[in-house]
């Protein structure tokens, strides 16, 4: 009945402004959180292609937004069109806002021509992670990587993003590299557009 | 040495690593969103949430008590109050209140006017029975229980239920007595 109990106030997010993104949280609480979906997750596979697939998908959710966010607020709703502007805009826009700096790199692959890396000597969500031995190569970088393809995706220039450890020499601790391996089409699109 | 006091809320949290909330705010979307496709059931999500939210309670305690030279409460008022102004600042950046006792102090309400989880958050009709911070509740139930305090947390006011604040009940349920753990010298 209208007009009874209690009304449905929907404050609608998009009437609200946008928040200006300085707000901050404790870098343990995003720590505590993290390792809860990290550790729900290992409940929910068998292995750990499927527990990384998982990380993935949570990350592209946040890809997904983070995309949208950034395009109106930072780049004034615009977004790249350009391969090397979207790599870019990854490496210092994107990375600032979510991990409060520049990724360390970003280089072009060597011996393929579609594959872009991004990497970090400590990245964010690694920091407290140890990976038991028999868990191999499995990175929770994962997560990063699921943001890296939400945004590329979103944008228009699907990829397969996967994570690495990558020994340093000197170092204890391995680097994390974000591996982006660009779909055909972009290539081709790129090549166009260069012309 | 003496023991050093405790510090504000504030001097910590600006003393602390800290992260983007939008980070945070995002991720916790994309658990509850994980958690939705997986248990296609608002109320074991609430409970898986309030599980997650009791895990990181447990361990959270640890890191308040180290970093905030908190010693001893005297009552649950003052547990309350430490939790509104030194544990929620702490961790999430925000300060909240305490209101509503009950005659005998051991209920009250903590009310959060900035809850970092919601920005960006809208409840679809389908999730309406959702409690969607439901984790802050676990952690608070979790932290407690550490201290040796039982407690129940609910939801009171949610404003993404379409109330004007975020309101969390604490209740004291059992303050468990501190035993030496004898059985370990045995």
């Amino acid at each position: 009945m209208i007009g009874v109990g209690k009304m449905k106030q929907y404050s609608n997010v998009l009437d609200k402004p946008l928040s200006k993104g300085k707000q901050e949280v404790s870098l343990s609480a995003f720590a505590f959180l993290f390792s809860e979906l990290v550790q729900y997750n290992q409940t929910q596979v068998d292995n750990i292609a499927e527990l990384e697939r998982r990380l993935e998908d949570a990350g592209y959710a946040v890809g997904s937004r983070v995309l949208e966010l950034l395009c109106n607020r930072e780049k004034g709703n615009r977004r790249e069109t350009r391969l090397l502007g979207i790599l870019s805009f990854v490496h210092s826009t994107v990375w600032k806002v979510l991990f409060g700096k520049v990724a360390d790199s970003l280089e072009k692959g060597t011996e393929h021509e579609d594959e872009y890396m991004i990497s970090e000597k400590e990245l964010l969500v690694n920091r407290f992670i140890s990976i038991p031995k028999d868990m191999g190569t499995f990175n929770c970088g994962a997560f990063v990587a699921g943001i890296v393809k939400g945004v590329l995706d979103n944008a228009g220039f699907p990829a397969v993003v996967t994570a690495h450890f990558v020994p340093i020499e000197g170092q204890q601790r391995p680097r994390t590299t974000i591996l982006i391996k660009f779909a055909d089409e972009v290539l081709k699109r790129e090549a166009r557009l260069s012309q | 040495m003496a023991p050093v006091g405790p510090r504000s809320g504030d001097a910590i949290f600006s003393s602390i690593d800290r992260v983007n909330a939008e980070l945070f705010t995002l991720t916790y979307g994309a658990i509850v969103r994980q958690l939705l496709t997986d248990l296609e059931d608002v109320d074991e999500v609430n409970k898986q949430l309030d599980q997650m939210g009791y895990n990181i309670g447990i361990r959270l305690i640890d890191e308040f008590l180290a970093k905030s030279g908190v010693s001893r409460c005297v009552d649950f008022k003052e547990t309350a109050e430490m939790i509104a102004k030194v544990g929620f600042k702490m961790f999430l950046g925000v300060t909240a209140s305490v209101s509503s006792w009950d005659a005998d102090g051991t209920c009250c309400s903590i009310i959060l006017e900035d809850n970092p989880l919601v920005d960006f958050v809208e409840l679809p009709d389908t999730c309406q029975g959702l409690y969607y911070c439901n984790v802050l509740s676990g952690v608070i139930r979790g932290a407690l229980e550490m201290v040796s305090m039982k407690t129940e947390v609910t939801w009171t006011r949610d404003a993404l239920r379409g109330d004007d604040a975020y309101e969390l009940q604490v209740k004291l349920l059992k303050q468990v007595a501190e035993e030496y753990p004898y059985k370990d010298d045995e």
